[in-house]
């Protein structure tokens, strides 16, 4: 059925986006807040190093870049697939 | 006007906005009590999301603890926003499609069967409750300190305000007071903040002004507070002093159980399209880093401010501040207010009239202390939960600014109380008696059991939070780890896998939950009652896996049993399959239905 098939492709798109964006995710938290802290001990940012500052802000900021790319890149692969809502 | 007027005035102001428009909006049908007739838009449905999240942990608790600490603690930054990612990501816009009222229905039909619903009431109702014991601290800290009672009082004062609050109106209600509780919460929170990153760094945002210069010293702020609190034997701010792996756990478990908490997840069954959920969370997210991105300067700050304060003139070889200043300066008077709490204290140990605070914990101090005479640490107990409230008047701010502090505090409190009481409501009335022990129920009689079951969930929170398992930022850890180890896997595999069938779902729920509530029992006492703990988070049972980072092996737990269950067991049922398959387009999503 051509509709499945599509409804596949959809989500296999879907879940190649999810899985790029959780990367990123976890490298901005777990990776450069807290495990590669040490490696970045050398970048020096207002009296301190980069990798504190993924762990009190930069890491926030990420966050919300990659929930908006998200929505905007969904809702457009919604309307390529020609599922989104009338 | 004195302090205690201005604080009243605020406070009494803001409550009564908020209850104008509860009456003003209040709930008809149970399907507005519930989901406010899913006519809300994205941005007000952030702002109220972002309200009914940023409780009295983030609002009064956090930077305490960020303060104390340093940087260790910045899992509560990054858990509490991460988790916004997973719940954007993996649930939202599938959730709203699914179209129904409440957690435990998806659940319940994704796994078609009962069981699988009650189970997943049973670790909500375990879960938020957990989570209104934080809050009731919290609340317990806010009135006692703005009513001028104690502790104790101030709780069950709170406790009986936000239960007229919670039984008043729906999320209706709820919505729309929300959004008015944000606005002050936010003002509250960043008001004094500002005011402090110019006295101190002479930028106005304080998130910048963290990595500014201390304007006094001309260093960066955060240098200077190293070489501060070093000074006195403390941990450096910025260094990373605690458990690698506990860190990285904790960071987790707070993540995946903010994708896990009912009365978030219930928030985007509220809007009118899959694509508007997928847009409401990222401006849910906006409105919490406002606050998140402030926090950390908060917490830094007040650590300079406080630390100066008890050495005024000019670090450890100059002096501590003088039993005489406390009673006589202004400037020092805030000590005095927050002595009556309980939660403030110092004692002039060694009688020379000054008090010294630093860490007499460390070796090295020891030394230092002996051949100046001292004989421990003199300021004897500071409450971490006390810190955002007092900051207004640690800096000196003006009389009004802590008024607002006050308002801000008790409306992070009250929001959310308000939000997971009704979780705990609907999930009693409409999955457990409703759904599940009398189907035929009149809609008054399923009205009436949710405010019975509000007034229940209330009483044993308060009855609990009076002698609370930690402080608020603490306690609600706690209560991420449990929806991290039980609600959040059940989900997510819902909607991801077919796989995974009704046995399997409703074995994977119980192993995380039960595992990780006998994990936190044993660390915090059985039933959270002072004393029938085996382990101390100081010395854990497993390495360096603390209780409130267990949630993310309870979890990991939840995932594994389902798979291996659900292996050994019958298949899911094809109707089942094309529902997934359903919910994963976007296409078709009507209004909700209710069954």
């Amino acid at each position: 059925m051509s509709d499945n098939s599509n409804n596949n492709a959809y989500w296999s798109a879907n879940m190649r986006i999810i899985v790029v964006s959780l990367i990123i995710w976890a490298l901005v938290s777990f990776g450069f807040g807290i495990l590669l802290r040490p490696m970045l001990s050398g970048i020096a940012v207002g009296g301190t190093d980069l990798g504190f500052w993924f762990a009190q802000q930069g890491s926030i900021l990420v966050f919300l870049a990659i929930i908006f790319f998200y929505a905007w890149r969904m809702n457009r692969l919604d309307r390529e697939h020609g599922v989104d809502e009338e | 006007m004195d302090q205690f007027t201005i604080n009243l005035l605020f406070v009494g102001g803001s409550f009564a906005l908020y209850i104008g428009i509860a009456i003003w909006a209040r709930a008809g049908s149970t399907s507005e009590f519930y989901a406010a007739g899913r006519g809300v838009h994205p941005v007000t449905n952030g702002m109220a999301t972002a309200a009914d999240w940023m409780s009295a942990a983030s609002f009064i608790s956090m930077a305490g603890l960020i303060a104390f600490t340093g940087y260790d603690n910045s899992s509560f930054l990054m858990g509490w926003t991460g988790g916004y990612v997973l719940l954007a990501l993996l649930l939202a816009p599938y959730l709203r499609k699914f179209g129904k009222f409440t957690v435990s229905e998806f659940i319940g039909d994704r796994f078609y069967s009962q069981t699988a619903r009650i189970v997943a009431v049973v670790c909500l109702i375990v879960a938020s409750t957990t989570y209104v014991i934080g809050q009731m601290t919290g609340v317990g800290v806010a009135f006692g300190r703005f009513l001028e009672v104690s502790n104790t009082a101030g709780l069950l004062i709170g406790a009986c305000v936000v239960f007229a609050y919670a039984v008043f109106g729906g999320m209706k209600g709820v919505t729309y007071t929300q959004v008015a509780q944000y606005v002050v919460l936010i003002t509250a929170y960043t008001i004094p903040a500002i005011f402090i990153s110019l006295q101190l760094t002479g930028n106005a945002i304080p998130a910048l002004g963290l990595f500014g210069n201390d304007v006094a010293s001309g260093e960066p702020l955060l240098a200077k507070l190293n070489q501060v609190v070093t000074e006195l034997g403390f941990n450096s701010y910025t260094a990373h002093h605690s458990d690698t792996f506990n860190m990285v756990l904790f960071t987790l478990s707070l993540m995946i159980g903010t994708a896990g908490l009912p009365h978030v997840i219930m928030r985007f069954f509220t809007v009118p399209k899959v694509s508007d959920a997928r847009w409401s969370a990222g401006w849910a997210l906006v409105f919490i880093a406002l606050l998140y991105l402030t926090a950390p300067a908060v917490g830094a700050m007040a650590r300079l401010n406080i630390t100066e304060m008890m050495w005024p003139n000019g670090g450890i070889n100059n002096g501590a501040v003088t039993l005489e200043q406390i009673d006589n300066d202004k400037r020092y008077d805030w000590m005095e207010t927050w002595q009556k709490t309980g939660l403030l204290n110092w004692e002039d140990k060694n009688h020379d009239g000054k008090i010294q605070y630093y860490n007499d914990k460390n070796a090295d101090m020891q030394a230092v202390a002996e051949e100046k005479g001292w004989v421990g640490n003199e300021l004897t107990k500071f409450n971490r939960d006390i810190l955002v409230l007092a900051n207004p008047e640690i800096a000196n701010l003006p009389s009004w600014v802590i008024g607002l502090v006050a308002a801000g505090g008790l409306a992070a409190a009250l929001s959310t109380a308000a939000g997971l009481l009704l979780a705990i409501s609907s999930a009693v009335s409409h999955d457990l008696i409703k759904g599940a022990i009398n189907p035929g129920i009149s809609e008054r009689g399923e009205l009436l059991s949710a405010r019975i079951a509000m007034a229940v969930a209330i009483m044993v929170a308060t009855y609990l939070g009076l002698n609370p398992p930690g402080f608020a930022a603490q306690t609600v850890a706690l209560a991420f780890g449990l929806a991290a180890a039980s609600i959040f896997p059940a989900l997510m595999m819902g909607i991801f896998s077919t796989r995974i069938n009704n046995t399997g779902a409703v074995a994977g729920m119980l192993a995380g939950l039960v595992v990780t509530l006998v994990y936190i029992f044993l660390h915090k006492g059985w039933f959270f009652i002072p004393g029938t703990n085996s382990f101390t988070d100081a010395d854990p049972l497993l390495g360096p896996v603390k209780s409130t980072s267990f949630g993310a092996i309870g979890a990991a737990i939840n995932f594994t049993v389902a798979y291996i269950v659900a292996g050994m067991t019958k298949e899911t049922p094809q109707a089942i399959k094309d529902l997934v398959a359903s919910v994963r387009i976007p296409r078709g999503a009507g209004v909700a239905q209710d069954h």
